[in-house]
């Protein structure tokens, strides 16, 4: 079988940010090049940014902590913003947040642009709210996010750990959007990541075209709350020309 | 769990209220002043969140607040972060133990997803969020509704990441006191969900009351 039509290749430089409306059914990898990225994510419906990825809600519905292959991504609507349909890290975080200017500056020190200019300590905080704002959207918007290549464990007493080497060079995770979804990326060092120096690895970013998830996927047959979790995404398109490629 | 206990007492109160299971609750803390939230009945979830009063985009963030304390449990000594990194409420009494801040509220959308379709109209903490904003906060809305604390509930991980609701580690009359670090906005929705144990399947009273000049 061939992959499906390319539509986008595009590099993610460390300490860049990113968005694209992913269209429902289309595709996105993103690939650790070199092995220990961190990419912060945010997910919104494009046609009703209101509704946005939602971090309980994931988690609760599934029974599970972390995401890989056959998880969801779930809105505060009920509905699959996006599906993760392979995984070679096997954990990705959403229950640590993000990074600041000010994590940023105890960490690694000023890192300012009048120095290093584009190589300067980019935050995600910083990132978002600027990326968000292309959208017309803003601090109020960003909620709990999800850190891909990075996994955070708790213990029996709840105290969290990061594990380092989580995610090889070469690893990658694909989602593919179920609602026309606007993503928004930053590829910043995690707030736990260990490692003194602010080093955040490139990330490659493909597109392909594709179509939603069928009944017999295992993204929707993966637990029962999946199901219906695809039955109110399919019913909020019943009645519409569904506009994928 | 260590448990603390507080030494004020309910008639020196400046305030006391029982918010009834299924109603929403809203008052403006102010600095240096300590709340207090009661399971009156025990095992119920008291979904709460929390604004800067005076710049409610500066609000409670759940994944700051464990990240930077190294635990996903809430209990005494618990710092509550906002999304800007200032501290919001210091835990300063908890005869509880623990209280869970990944689980969320309910809303009539997830649980259609989490129980059966058929479950859209039952009464769920969001629409209790949003009448009580409507009602009483109008600088906020639905964007302002991020993860909360569900005090009193029980929500465990694993290290394999395996998440799950069971019942709660609260009894009658268990407490978690608060004092607000900074002017404080608090909105509660006192669960009302009927298919998990995060209530015990008997949704009951909680009592909330602050102390401190008025």
């Amino acid at each position: 079988m061939s992959e499906p039509r390319l539509i986008l290749e595009e590099p993610l430089r460390g300490g860049q940010m990113w968005s694209r409306v992913l269209r429902r059914g289309q595709t996105l990898r993103l690939t650790d090049v070199e092995g220990g990225a961190s990419v912060a994510a945010l997910f919104y419906n494009a046609e009703e940014l209101s509704e946005r990825y939602n971090m309980p809600d994931t988690l609760k519905a599934q029974h599970t902590a972390r995401l890989t292959a056959n998880h969801v991504l779930y809105s505060d609507m009920g509905r699959v913003l996006c599906s993760v349909t392979e995984d070679t890290v096997g954990w990705h975080d959403t229950i640590t947040g993000h990074g600041t200017a000010l994590h940023n500056r105890k960490k690694y020190g000023e890192g300012s642009y009048q120095k290093l200019r584009n190589d300067r300590y980019c935050n995600s905080r910083d990132n978002f709210v600027v990326e968000l704002g292309k959208y017309e959207l803003g601090k109020r918007d960003i909620v709990a996010n999800l850190n891909f290549f990075v996994k955070v464990v708790a213990d029996a007493r709840g105290a969290l750990s990061f594990v380092p080497e989580n995610s090889r060079p070469g690893a990658y995770v694909t989602l593919r959007a179920e609602l026309h979804t606007l993503i928004v990326l930053s590829n910043t060092p995690h707030p736990m990541d260990p490692r003194r120096a602010y080093a955040p690895r490139p990330v490659a970013l493909t597109i392909r075209a594709g179509l939603p998830a069928a009944i017999e996927d295992p993204c929707r047959q993966s637990c029962p709350e999946n199901g219906r979790g695809f039955t109110l995404t399919d019913g909020y398109f019943a009645g519409r020309e569904a506009a994928w490629p | 769990m260590a448990l603390v206990e507080s030494q004020l007492v309910p008639e020196q109160a400046l305030f006391d209220q029982v918010i009834p299971a299924g109603d929403g609750f809203t008052y403006l803390v102010k600095r240096g002043q300590v709340l207090r939230i009661v399971d009156l009945e025990g095992n119920q979830a008291a979904d709460t969140l929390f604004y800067d009063a005076h710049e409610p985009s500066n609000r409670y963030s759940a994944v700051d607040t464990v990240r930077e304390q190294g635990n996903i449990y809430l209990t005494t000594g618990t710092r509550l972060l906002s999304t800007e990194g200032d501290v919001l409420l210091t835990i300063v009494a908890d005869t509880c133990g623990r209280h869970d801040t990944l689980g969320g509220a309910c809303a009539a959308e997830s649980n259609q997803v989490r129980y059966a379709l058929e479950k859209k109209y039952m009464h769920a903490c969001r629409d209790t969020f949003l009448l009580t904003i409507a009602c009483c906060t109008p600088d906020l809305s639905k964007r302002d509704l991020a993860a909360n604390v569900n005090f009193f509930m029980n929500v465990p991980v694993t290290s394999e990441g395996k998440l799950t609701f069971e019942d709660g580690v609260s009894g009658p009359g268990r407490y978690v006191e608060m004092r607000a670090e900074r002017d404080v906005r608090v909105l509660i929705s006192n669960c009302p969900q009927l298919n998990n144990p995060c209530n015990g399947y008997e949704p009951s009273e909680v009592r909330v009351l602050v102390w401190g000049q008025g």
